[in-house]
């Protein structure tokens, strides 16, 4: 492939990829994303290999193994084109029957399509699942159609259109403005407003600048952004570059995590592609800008994914965060300005440009904009990938998509962000899914990982449970955050175990606040905010735990398990 | 260097661009306690102990004195009832693992510390990393190191560094505010050094 020199060049490209598409020819997609693969997908992808070898269909039939479609629920999920029709919990042993009566004899297989649990309902197509209907699913949507180690699925869907119109349509000042005025702000927890960043960076003093991908999602039950990066690896790059462009970088750093093998290449396979085809590299289109991307792992340890820590880890320190009293955005990397965002902020550029600051500040609420993915899991009937429009309440995911608590339990609580998110009560799911709304109520949107908690579930043991995972994920090094979880840890340990005593809350609220306001980093700063969340709407557990021995979800094995 | 003019604890107090806060105050003879900084390494900002009160244009924010850039108009509150109590929070986290250590003892009585507040876990080493920087950075010879991560981080001689280039400096002993560091030598010494060790062993 030669290098595009031109945004009339992408074009004739793009008209070409198109012209060899074969509309009626079958097309089997098969998700491969990451819960999918643990569902054994690899076997059945084989399968299919092998089926369409023994029936000769090789010229007649393609194949696609393609990122997560988001059910993760109900994998592995095949989707069959041109009539978009979608198997779930497909086995290897269903591959033949798939072949010979749906790819060639056109007909729909009754027991693999969807059946609603409730009402015995069918859905022959994906859109008319509950869990996608409704659903705005503007970045994780294309997943489906691409192949991510294919450039040119890309293409075929308009991909690089927004890099070539930036470049050629816009000065980075036009960019920058559409960002601001589209208001999108950062996904990866603190909401900040990406453009005023973006803008930070580029006026910063300095030539050289740096942006940066974070694509180091660690906590547990956060797993959207490695949907998406592994599924669709041009759409986060396209953001970069653009960003680049209107920063006035020329390096980009990719940081991910080392054990996800999958989305490490994907990535290297997309740059590759890029670069040969001239969108990465030195002069972009034959626009002039210069831009190269390197590719970082992390080692091994979840404060690196904090942005001062990142950026060390990125020099080739260890990562410990350092205090930001001088914001990144003037000097992170080497001390140079370097604007961190990530996936699914960067994710969220092309379509921005594209189809301008108006269309998307159209969608959301007043203060948060665009749609939000959120990864769905913990006592849900579908666990998965979740992409809605900012505003939508809480409960509409639970009952619309999550499909509601299993097993007849009543919802407790759902927790947002992980290990230093907070925890809001089942009174409360009205809450629209807004930045502002959920801090307010003492939780934070975080990453969009939403764990859903029945009435099983002790909020004692939860606490406990993120200091526990926090006790060996902190980085270790300032005392707030390292003695303080230990202490918290401690008291939590002995009143799970019914050895709470007097005092021990008010101990708990008195560490919280200490590690809260003193800590060095935001990690530590956050550590007390699912205690404190829980403290603020589920104390009488706690007392119950303490005063009367007792753990109301019946959770705890050492307490006396209320009256049999 | 332009002078910057800003206020620590009501006193008008005169300073360069580039200092800290930390530094600001000591050169107009205001004391603010730490534990894990040194003249001669780079500030470091662990043991929160220098966290201060920082009015900037009528926000006030908690901030550790170490690593906190002067600037103009900047209002510095050293002791205030929230400062306190973070410092004696952070001396009784620190009591538990060494209650006896001669560097926390006269802060403790100053912030009416309880060395008894949390169970005691003798493990003598408070983490200010004083040894790692001073031989990272002055020495450059990284002998001992920090290892693991949360809470079971420690230090750590690396016994095929230490067991050449320890013998003669130990200059990270007196350091040491605890008994950690010397221990750690003597527990490297006894376990690592004889079969590393291929030059004569210098009488002590």
């Amino acid at each position: 492939m030669a290098h595009i020199n031109s945004a009339a060049e992408l074009e004739e490209l793009r008209k070409g990829i198109l012209s060899k598409i074969e509309p009626d020819k079958p097309c089997i997609a098969i998700c491969a994303g990451i819960a999918c693969l643990g569902l054994g997908n690899d076997r059945v992808i084989s399968a299919f290999e092998e089926e369409i070898r023994k029936q000769s269909l090789e010229t007649k039939v393609d194949i696609r193994a393609t990122g997560c479609h988001g059910f993760c629920e109900k994998g592995p999920i095949v989707v069959i084109y041109p009539e978009e029709i979608c198997y779930l919990e497909v086995t290897p042993e269903d591959v033949p029957e798939i072949i010979s009566q749906t790819v060639v004899g056109k007909k729909v297989i009754d027991r693999l399509i969807y059946t609603d649990p409730n009402t015995g309902a069918k859905a022959v197509h994906q859109f008319e699942i509950p869990f996608y209907k409704n659903q705005s699913r503007l970045l994780i949507g294309n997943n489906p159609k691409i192949n991510p180690k294919s450039i040119e699925d890309y293409l075929a869907i308009g991909g690089y259109s927004a890099l070539a119109k930036a470049l050629f349509a816009m000065n980075p000042e036009q960019v920058l403005e559409e960002i601001k005025k589209a208001n999108l702000r950062g996904r990866g927890g603190g909401g900040f407003p990406a453009g005023s960043k973006w803008e930070t960076t580029r006026n910063a003093p300095g030539e050289e600048k740096y942006v940066i991908v974070n694509a180091h999602e660690g906590e547990p039950g956060a797993f959207m952004d490695r949907a998406l990066f592994t599924g669709n690896p041009h759409l986060v790059l396209e953001g970069l570059i653009i960003g680049a462009y209107t920063i006035g970088s020329h390096q980009g750093f990719i940081y991910t995590r080392h054990d996800t093998p999958q989305l490490r290449e994907n990535i290297d396979i997309a740059l590759s592609e890029a670069k040969e085809y001239g969108l990465l590299g030195e002069n972009i289109l034959g626009s002039g800008f210069n831009f190269n991307v390197e590719v970082h792992l992390d080692v091994g340890i979840f404060v690196s994914g904090e942005s001062s820590a990142l950026m060390r880890s990125i020099e080739g320190k260890s990562p410990e965060p350092r205090p930001k009293y001088i914001r990144t955005s003037v000097s992170g990397i080497w001390n140079k300005p370097s604007n961190l965002n990530n996936v699914e902020t960067w994710a969220n550029v092309p379509q921005i440009i594209n189809n301008g600051s108006k269309w998307y500040s159209s969608i959301g609420t007043e203060r948060s904009k665009g749609t939000k993915l959120i990864s769905l899991s913990g006592n849900i009937c579908n666990t998965g990938v979740v992409e809605v429009p900012m505003g939508t309440s809480l409960k509409e995911i639970i009952y619309n998509f999550g499909g509601g608590i299993p097993n007849g339990k009543k919802l407790k609580a759902v927790h947002f962000g992980g290990p230093m998110g907070g925890s809001i009560p089942e009174s409360l799911i009205d809450s629209p899914l807004d930045f502002d709304v959920l801090s307010k109520l003492g939780t934070s949107l975080g990453a969009g990982d939403m764990l859903v908690l029945d009435e099983d579930n002790c909020m004692v043991e939860t606490a406990r449970y993120f200091l526990d995972f926090l006790s060996g994920e902190s980085c270790g090094k300032c005392v707030p955050c390292r003695e303080g979880i230990r202490q918290m840890l401690k008291t939590l340990t002995d009143i799970t175990d019914g050895k709470g005593k007097e005092g021990d809350i008010e101990l708990l609220e008195e560490i919280a606040g200490v590690v809260g306001e003193a800590a060095l980093c935001s990690l530590g700063r956050s550590v007390p905010k699912p205690l404190l969340s829980m403290l603020k709407y589920f104390r009488d557990e706690y007392e119950a735990h303490i005063k009367e021995k007792r753990c109301p979800a019946l959770f705890c094995k050492e307490l006396k398990k209320g009256e049999l | 260097m332009s002078e910057i003019i800003l206020q620590i604890d009501g006193r008008e107090v005169a300073a360069e661009s580039g200092m800290t806060v930390l530094e600001a105050a000591q050169r107009a003879g205001i004391s603010i306690p730490t534990l894990c900084h040194h003249e001669m390494l780079e500030p470091y900002g662990a043991c929160r102990l220098c966290t201060v009160e920082a009015e900037v244009r009528g926000r006030t924010k908690l901030v550790a004195s170490c690593l906190y850039p002067v600037e103009k108009d900047l209002i510095v509150r050293t002791r205030s009832e929230k400062v306190d109590k973070i410092r004696k929070m952070i001396l009784e986290l620190l009591l538990a693992h060494a209650p006896e250590a001669r560097g926390l003892q006269g802060l403790a009585q100053e912030y009416g510390a309880d060395k008894n507040r949390f169970e005691k876990e003798p493990s003598f080493c408070i983490h200010c990393g004083l040894c790692v920087r001073y031989c990272a950075e002055v020495k450059k010879k990284h002998a001992i190191e920090f290892v693991d991560k949360g809470t079971k981080r420690e230090i750590s001689f690396i016994p095929e560094i230490a067991a050449k280039e320890c013998w003669n400096c130990k200059e990270c002993f007196p350091l040491c505010p605890t008994e950690a560091l010397q221990a750690a030598f003597v527990l490297t010494k006894e376990l690592a050094f004889f079969s590393l060790s291929s030059e004569p062993v210098p009488a002590e």
